[in-house]
């Protein structure tokens, strides 16, 4: 067993001693994230730079059984980077660069910590007419990460998960052999993450780190049209909002759309905010498009259910921009700094149910509130989320927020709907309800992969 | 100052702090030098809520974590919350907190006894303030101007040149100015944004008293730092003066005619600095003064204005140096960031600054590929000799 002082010393070997620390402040820093889950501290952090120092800290840590951690921005909000059982947390954030773009292939190469905002901003300066799906996450977040965890963004609605949108992967398994996966490992290009091989990037996408660490990524890039824009609608019929989403997407016109509700400001209580966004490369396409839209929804138009909301120039800034701001102001709404979401994967046909679910909670738990819905591919589901602010300074109010979040959570369960990077807790309610046999497929495949358990230990723990 | 404790939970740490507007790259700097999320300002605001909740104890490693920011306000710009505009007070709170307890990093402890035993942070005897002015006239009532100085300009080499360089511009020009000599007193912007709220007051109501029988109404700064803290935190105090940044002043005679600058033929790149463009929103006369002289070509950095990188002087890390040491120096990388845009000369309005990004070129051995100076350089190297 290796003592902590000669696993120090042995971390600094691999990485030089300005990026290892087993001090308290990043001990106490990376034992929490901003959400509800308790804090549990690494024994150490470090930050490495290159593929070879990952698999040389991962070796050293599978020979003496260390937990291992790999760390983006730790943005889940779930604790599924808080080190529950202590070990080595690695921060990759200093693995930042961008490896290449294949304008012609439409993919990009990243490196593991290379964040949301760095690839937005490296696109819009080297290759505006291509994007990537920008998550509503802040731009710390790392573009593997939100791989990792089957994020969504703004290009969800027509391409699927952002998990979906992975074009190969390169990874140090918890045994330390640095592997590469899907056309990168028989080609100089990355293309796919699997097809028209076997597709193994489903033995690392989703598991929280707990078979391997990502070091490199291949994201599929999508056309950037000239001209974007919001249309907004408004219902107060929780009702129709399932079937507007549906006829929204059924025109096969829109970038993305998000529902959002909340009670406050009082001007935004029992109504229903319908976001849908189109692009363009001329005015007579986004005209043309307008003009589907509006089609789409005529019917409600005339029954006065929908209505139509002209955008002011000061509110359609926060709508368009990518990421929104709006999304990390709701931590302040109980003047806090708390915030976590409850997100479920469900049928889009669950809207109704899954708002009045909400506002009951809401109500029952005294917190506040605040959904936002995205439409996740043409209609196949959505990401509805049952969000919640508190206030961090008051330990009742935060203990309320969990019991909130879990009787959401449980709810989305039952009625059919599958939790999106779900907690440790929200794992273990998924595996009690999980077939058998799909649940011992994944024991198999932990065991197989990482025989020590040193991998994120604790999350998708099969007992 | 102190409602921090009661406000200093509500970070989320979201990490918009860490980026300038495009989120191109990360712009805080002691989070660029040292890359945990500890050094960026949602992890100093955690840490402090920690420590004030008695969940950490104090450390030296903590109080270096709290004193390596530069207060260059980056995060303010930056962070989407309400209480934005009071991050850098939050800090100064717990900064001022550490300095009541005597728990401060042992640079910082020196920096204070500097100040409050010979007046500047260089321990340099106050009779020696004025070696740089040779003959330049003490001010009288009845100048138009005070032309207040500062530590790095009278101490520091490089902030000596600067020095005599705004001198020679000014009496060229005709302006009616003098400057205190070695009665000059330390402005005390840094023991501010270190939290010596003590000293600082100290400071401050020394100079307000000097400028008042002095009947002081116009002062000219020659740093940056000066001239936030005359302008914004002396007026609590009793200030009454109006308050300059030298560019200002050179910017206006040079729309005035009364400087003509000769032809230059040179490829600049201007560095804003934090207390002139994001705490004072003085952006324009720099770059105006730089555009007026022929034969110049002014480009920009890809982070300029209010996404300027700090050079990482701030809060008295021009001589605590908590930053340096390291390839990831905040001075350092935009010493390169200069350089890679092709310019020859990297203009600067900040003697701290100025001796901040010297010193950087010369460790990137960009000597004989890029030239630090200040405006006031620029300028006068261009006039006619006297």
């Amino acid at each position: 067993m290796t003592t902590t002082s000669a696993l120090y010393d042995s971390l600094v070997k691999i990485i030089g001693k300005d990026f290892v620390s087993g001090h308290k402040e990043e001990r106490y820093f990376y034992a929490r994230d901003g959400g509800v889950m308790p804090p549990h501290e690494p024994d150490f952090v470090v930050m490495p730079k290159t593929p070879a120092e990952v698999q040389e800290i991962v070796k050293l840590a599978n020979k003496d059984r260390i937990p291992i951690v790999p760390v983006g921005a730790g943005l889940a909000l779930t604790g599924l980077v808080i080190p529950q059982r202590g070990g080595i947390v690695l921060d990759m954030k200093r693995m930042d660069r961008i490896l290449e773009v294949n304008k012609k292939a439409r993919y990009v190469v990243v490196e593991a910590g290379v964040t949301q905002g760095a690839l937005k901003s490296y696109l819009q300066k080297h290759h505006p007419q291509l994007r990537h799906s920008i998550p509503d996450a802040p731009p710390v977040a790392t573009i593997v990460a939100n791989a990792v965890i089957h994020g969504q963004g703004r290009l969800s609605q027509q391409h699927g998960f952002n998990s979906d949108m992975v074009s190969g992967l390169e990874v140090v398994l918890p045994t330390g052999e640095l592997c590469c996966i899907g056309s990168c490992s028989v080609s100089s290009y990355w293309f796919s993450k699997g097809a028209p091989l076997p597709d193994l990037s489903g033995l690392f996408l989703g598991w929280f780190g707990t078979t391997g660490i990502i070091t490199k990524l291949g994201l599929k890039l999508y056309p950037c049209k000239k001209m974007r824009e919001v249309m907004l609608f408004l219902t107060d019929k929780a009702e129709l909002v399932s079937d507007i989403m549906l006829r929204l997407s059924h025109t096969e016109m829109i970038e993305d759309v998000v529902v959002s509700a909340q009670p406050l400001p009082l001007r935004f209580r029992g109504t229903f905010w319908i976001m849908t966004y189109i692009t363009g490369d001329s005015d007579e396409e986004l005209e043309f498009k307008r003009k589907m839209v509006w089609d789409a929804l005529w019917e409600y138009f005339e029954n006065r259910d929908v209505g139509f909301l002209s955008v002011s120039p000061d509110m359609k800034a926060p709508l368009m921009s990518m990421p929104s701001k709006d999304t990390s102001r709701f931590a302040d709404v109980a003047k806090g700094g708390g915030f976590q979401y409850a997100g479920p994967i469900t049928p889009v046909e669950k809207f109704p149910a899954f708002m009045r679910k909400l506002e009951e909670v809401a109500a029952k738990y005294n917190v506040f509130y605040a959904s936002t819905t995205r439409l996740i591919g043409p209609g196949h589901c959505m990401m509805f989320s049952f969000s919640f602010s508190f206030n961090r300074a008051n330990a009742d109010e935060m203990a309320r927020a969990k019991r909130a979040l879990d009787e959401c959570s449980k709810f989305a369960l039952e009625e059919g709907g599958v939790l999106w990077k779900a907690d440790i807790d929200e794992q273990r309610l998924l595996m009690d309800k999980m077939d058998p046999n799909t649940l011992a497929l994944m024991k198999k495949i932990r065991q197989l992969l990482d025989p020590n358990g040193i991998m994120n230990p604790g999350n998708w723990e099969v007992r | 100052m102190q409602k921090y404790v009661s406000q200093i939970h509500r970070c989320f740490r979201c990490g918009y702090c860490k980026f300038p507007t495009d989120y191109s790259s990360f712009n805080c700097p002691s989070y660029r030098r040292f890359r945990f999320d500890s050094y960026s300002t949602g992890g100093r605001l955690w840490l402090i809520y920690a420590w004030l909740k008695g969940e950490i104890e104090w450390s030296e490693h903590f109080a270096e974590i709290l004193y390596a920011c530069t207060t260059c306000k980056n995060c303010t710009e930056q962070c989407p919350m309400k209480f934005a505009p009071d991050i850098v007070d939050w800090i100064v709170g717990a900064r001022s907190d550490m300095v009541e307890k005597g728990k401060i990093p042992p640079r910082v402890a020196r920096f204070f006894e500097a100040v409050n035993s010979y007046g500047n942070p260089f321990k340099q005897l106050r009779s020696a303030r004025a070696a740089w002015a040779s003959s330049t006239k003490r001010y009288a009532p009845g100048d138009e101007y005070l032309l207040y100085i500062g530590c790095l300009g009278s101490y520091d080499e490089n902030g000596a040149k600067m020095a005599r360089s705004l001198v020679d511009i000014l009496n060229a020009s005709g302006v009616s100015f003098g400057i205190l000599g070695k009665e000059e007193e330390c402005c005390g912007n840094e023991i501010y944004m270190l939290g010596e709220t003590g000293l600082f007051q100290s400071l401050a109501d020394k100079n307000n008293r000097q400028f008042k029988e002095l009947g002081v109404s116009k002062v000219i700064t020659l740093c940056p730092h000066g001239y936030h803290t005359m302008k914004n935190l002396y007026p609590a105090s009793g200030g009454n003066f109006k308050v300059y940044h030298y560019t200002q002043i050179l910017s206006d005679l040079i729309k005035r005619h009364k400087i003509r600058p000769a032809r230059a033929k040179a490829k600049v790149t201007y560095h804003d600095p934090c207390f002139l463009g994001r705490y004072n929103n003085v952006y324009e006369e720099p770059r105006q003064i730089l555009q007026s002289i022929p034969g110049i070509e002014l480009v920009e950095m890809e982070r300029s204005r209010k996404d300027a990188f700090c050079c990482g002087g701030g809060s008295g890390n021009f001589v605590t140096d908590l930053l340096a040491g390291s390839a990831d120096s905040p001075a350092r990388i935009r010493a390169r960031e200069a350089y890679e845009i092709g310019a020859d000369t990297l203009a600067v309005a900040c003697p701290s600054c100025l001796t901040m990004l010297t010193d950087a070129v010369k460790s990137e051995n960009l000597d004989d590929k890029l030239v630090v100076k200040d405006v006031s350089r620029i300028l006068k190297e261009l006039l006619p000799a006297r």
